[in-house]
């Protein structure tokens, strides 16, 4: 097992290089050049400005020597500073991640705990009338543009009945709170996002579910227990679930770098500073720096997350496990 | 007849505008005998975007000058109505016809951190903008001087190459402290998110793209400040930010034509806040490539003017908040020429003068034609902005009715400057121009600035306004630099380099519990310090900061 996840791990090295490689020109040969430099059409800011500009921030020198300077300080994990503010990219990006992590963790859970009980009741009766119903639902929730039900919600909650905050995630006083005082206004700003970022997954991992109880339920193993006359409660909680919940757990691994990811649109509506808007100020901008940052860590996660769902669907699944020991 | 209609109707809409704002100076000035100017409270401004860096010769963005502009100062200011005055600097002399300024400053000024301000701030600032290897955009100015001599605490001789009349407004530009950024590298340097300054208001936080606090300073040397807060937050979008107003979440916001005509037309705004509408610094053109041959007449460009209703498009897009620009001057700016009337829309007219040009409809397909080529021709403008691709639809179809066929091309901002507008490749350019105050813009006319990358991308090339633009350069005397910039004024509309359109009023609202509060012709910003809250009203009262 250790074998191979060592194997696995090695094997994203020359992947990360080839993907930054790639990246790195794609990013470059695009048209434009980074925004700050340009500052918006100025004419305070002379031609000459913007050549002395471009030579410290190291523009000036040929592609493959920028490539290999940048890929010189990535080694060292330093990852440069961004054009915009000259601040340290991974500063600029770690001051995000909790906020990100924080919102994309809840709403996570809240998906499963609520997803999962849909799929297997759903997949326990397929087209009975719960079914139906869940389907419908679900399906108009992930119809449903999130920056719409945002805003009719913040007019709704926040506006017309006043009962929480409608943007931001924390009160301007929030200082001056006491330390639950402080801890219930976090949980008042979050509600919405996390709320409203939720209900577009329901739809996915219960749909998932539904098909894998379903597909379970016609196993030999569940006509086994039938006949040993087993209540179906038991076949469907003990047996069925246990089986079906093992997609559930590569979706999970899969989502490992979305965990870190987050929409643009939401997080302007709700003026959260996560990792969305980071990128894409930073891709509309041309902060190259900051662009290759992002490009590496989403690599390096989604490489990360299809190792440990492959991880842990053997562990869950000991079928796997043994094949690949033996 | 309509037009004149409308004129009528704008006449005694300002006039109501007017006596209202009377009405409401007078009883403000009431108020003020009952309660006194009291201290305290806090002003939470909504903004798009977040600050980047709060080293004043870094910043380039507004939100960052914002937040600047609270916590430094320059050697001058502009006041109320526009004119230069002293900030830093008490007074100051113009010697040898402009070539040196000699600024005498203000004694008894102190830093936050209680040390004191002398010349020496002035020239380390200096040095810093000069340093080649400081990433500051705003070095142009500041090049043209020869020698910066301090020649004692409180005074300051500025020598120029040559005389260099915008070089008095451009010692606006905010002070930073010597002793504190001596032997830092300004790139990188933790000040820039901990910035001292000699203003009326001083740091206190700053948490990225959520907010940026202030307080207010104490020992201002003009006074203390009666807002004791000052708090930006950063709503990165527009629909939230008026959703906050209507949560009062929010007390000073920026307003769409939209927002201020309509959505805000109710009894919450009406009892809550107080909207704000004054003529913007800034204008909205259609550009021609001149180094185009179809542009290269006159007459053609004329005969455009005449063809495009700008009321129309100050109507739909602004829904009439705004004026029909003649010029490359606002008309607040003391540069601008009253004589330049707007042409009149007069599509006959147009048509003729395009028939003298040579362009009429040979084959009666129903568009204009020249040796057998079709007079059409493409506007570009960049994404993000709807109110410019509206604008671009409505001249698309008031040209079509006189036979000329426009397409519309809409390009992502970065490149749009590095591939149409730098490489001159585009035959017309919508766009706008953010004017300073100072009105010297031979960057944007004169003749020799029409090399890649420079501001006369159109290749304006006229030598009366070449000759005019230096001369206003070198003269201090603003009525001399007034006589200049009106004959450019003038020069220019008839020439029609651009299509002139339209001057859009800057409009917002702010919270009606704050007093003081006074519009001129600069804003409503200027006189900040002097705003208060009545106890009474007072609204973050827990944050009450005096130690």
């Amino acid at each position: 097992m250790l074998n191979y996840i060592l194997r696995r791990l090695l094997g994203i090295i020359p992947l990360l290089l080839g993907i930054t490689i790639i990246s790195f020109a794609v990013i470059h040969l695009a048209p434009g050049k980074p925004v700050t430099l340009e500052q918006s059409l100025n004419p305070k800011v002379s031609p000459e400005v913007r050549m002395k500009l471009e030579r410290l921030y190291g523009l000036d020198k040929p592609l493959y020597a920028q490539y290999t300077n940048w890929l010189l300080k990535i080694i060292r994990f330093d990852f440069g500073r961004s054009f915009s503010d000259n601040r340290p990219v991974m500063e600029k990006i770690l001051e995000r991640v909790p906020l990100t992590l924080t919102i994309n963790l809840a709403s996570l859970f809240f998906m499963l705990i609520l997803a999962i009980p849909i799929g297997v009741k759903s997949g326990a009766k397929p087209g009975g009338i719960f079914d139906k119903i869940a389907t419908i639902l679900v399906f108009i929730g992930f119809a449903t543009p999130a920056f719409w039900l945002a805003l009719l919600l913040m007019n709704l909650v926040g506006i017309k009945l006043g009962w929480l905050p409608i943007s931001g995630i924390k009160s301007l006083d929030f200082d001056y709170f006491s330390f639950f005082g402080k801890i219930i206004d976090l949980v008042k700003h979050l509600i919405l996002p996390v709320f409203v970022s939720s209900i577009g997954g329901l739809a996915g991992i219960s749909r998932y579910m539904r098909f894998s109880v379903i597909d379970a339920l016609g196993q030999p193993y569940i006509i086994t227990a039938r006949a040993k006359g087993l209540p179906e409660k038991i076949i469907l909680y003990k047996h069925a679930l246990r089986n079906a919940i093992l997609p559930i757990v590569t979706i999970l691994g899969l989502s490992l770098p979305g965990l870190l990811g987050g929409s643009v649109i939401f997080e302007s509506i709700f003026a959260l500073p996560g990792i969305g808007r980071l990128f894409y100020e930073a891709v509309m901008m041309r902060d190259y720096p900051l662009i290759m940052a992002e490009v590496v860590l989403g690599a390096v996660l989604t490489m990360l997350g299809n190792l440990i769902a492959d991880i842990s669907y053997a562990y869950v699944d000991p079928r796997i496990r043994y094949r690949k020991e033996s | 007849m309509p037009k004149v209609l409308g004129y009528k109707f704008r006449l005694s809409f300002l006039t109501i505008v007017f006596f209202l704002f009377s009405l409401y100076t007078l009883l403000g000035g009431t108020c003020r005998q009952i309660y006194a100017q009291d201290y305290g409270d806090a002003l939470v401004t909504g903004s798009i975007s977040d600050a980047r860096t709060l080293i004043p010769i870094l910043a380039s963005d507004s939100a960052s000058a914002d937040i600047c502009g609270m916590i430094y100062n320059g050697l001058v200011k502009y006041d109320k109505d526009i004119n230069i005055v002293p900030d830093l600097a008490q007074s100051w002399e113009i010697q040898n016809d402009g070539l040196v300024i000699v600024f005498h400053l203000r004694k008894g000024v102190t830093w936050h951190d209680g040390y004191p301000f002398t010349a020496k701030d002035v020239e380390f600032t200096y040095l810093k903008l000069i340093d080649p290897n400081v990433k500051t955009p705003y070095s142009g100015d500041f090049e043209r001087i020869q020698s910066l001599e301090v020649i004692d605490d409180y005074t300051l001789k500025v020598t120029y190459k040559e005389p260099f009349a915008p070089a008095l407004a451009s010692w606006g530009m905010s002070i930073m402290p010597r002793h504190l950024l001596e032997k830092e590298d300004l790139n990188n340097t933790e000040f820039a998110r901990h910035p001292i300054g000699t203003g009326p208001y001083k740091f206190k936080s700053w948490k990225t793209q959520e907010k940026i606090e202030l307080e207010s300073n104490h020992n201002y040397f003009e006074k203390r400040p009666f807002i004791d807060r000052y708090i930006y937050r950063v709503i990165p979008d527009e629909s939230t930010i008026f959703l906050e107003l209507q949560t009062q979440g929010i007390d000073s916001a920026g307003l769409t034509p939209l927002q201020f005509i309509r959505q805000t037309d109710n009894a919450f705004f009406k009892k809550n806040y107080r909207k704000f509408r004054l003529p913007s610094f800034s204008y909205v053109y259609l550009g021609y490539n001149l180094n185009n041959p179809k542009f290269q007449d006159k007459r053609v460009r004329q005969a455009l003017n005449y063809a495009v209703n700008k009321d129309e498009i100050i109507k739909i897009i602004l829904l009439g908040l705004g004026a029909v620009a003649t010029g490359p001057f606002v008309p607040q700016s003391w540069a601008y020429n009253q004589d330049v009337r707007p042409a009149a829309y007069d599509p006959e007219l147009a048509m003729s003068l395009l028939k003298e040009s040579g362009w009429s409809d040979s084959d009666g397909d129903g568009w204009l034609d020249k040796n057998g080529v079709r007079f059409e021709f493409t506007i570009i403008t960049n994404q993000g902005n709807e109110e410019r691709i509206k604008v671009a639809q409505i001249i698309q179809r008031q040209l079509s009715s006189i036979g000329i066929k426009v397409k519309i091309k809409v390009v992502e901002w970065s490149v749009f400057i590095t591939e149409f507008i730098n490489n001159r490749n585009f035959e017309t350019v919508l766009l706008g121009w953010a004017l300073p105050r100072e009105p010297d813009n031979y960057d944007i006319w004169h003749s020799s600035k029409t090399k890649e990358g420079e501001f006369n991308f159109i290749s304006y090339k006229n030598q009366e306004v070449d000759r005019l633009l230096e001369e206003a350069r070198r003269t201090f005397s603003q009525i001399q630099r007034q006589a200049c910039y009106h004959k450019i004024h003038k020069i220019i509309y008839d020439e029609q380099p651009y299509m002139f359109l339209y001057v859009p009023d800057s409009l917002s609202v702010l919270h009606s519990r704050f007093q003081g509060v006074q519009p001129a012709p600069i804003g409503i910003g200027y006189n900040f310090i002097d705003w208060w809250v009545p106890k009474a009203m007072q609204k973050y009262k827990k944050s009450r900061t005096d130690r």
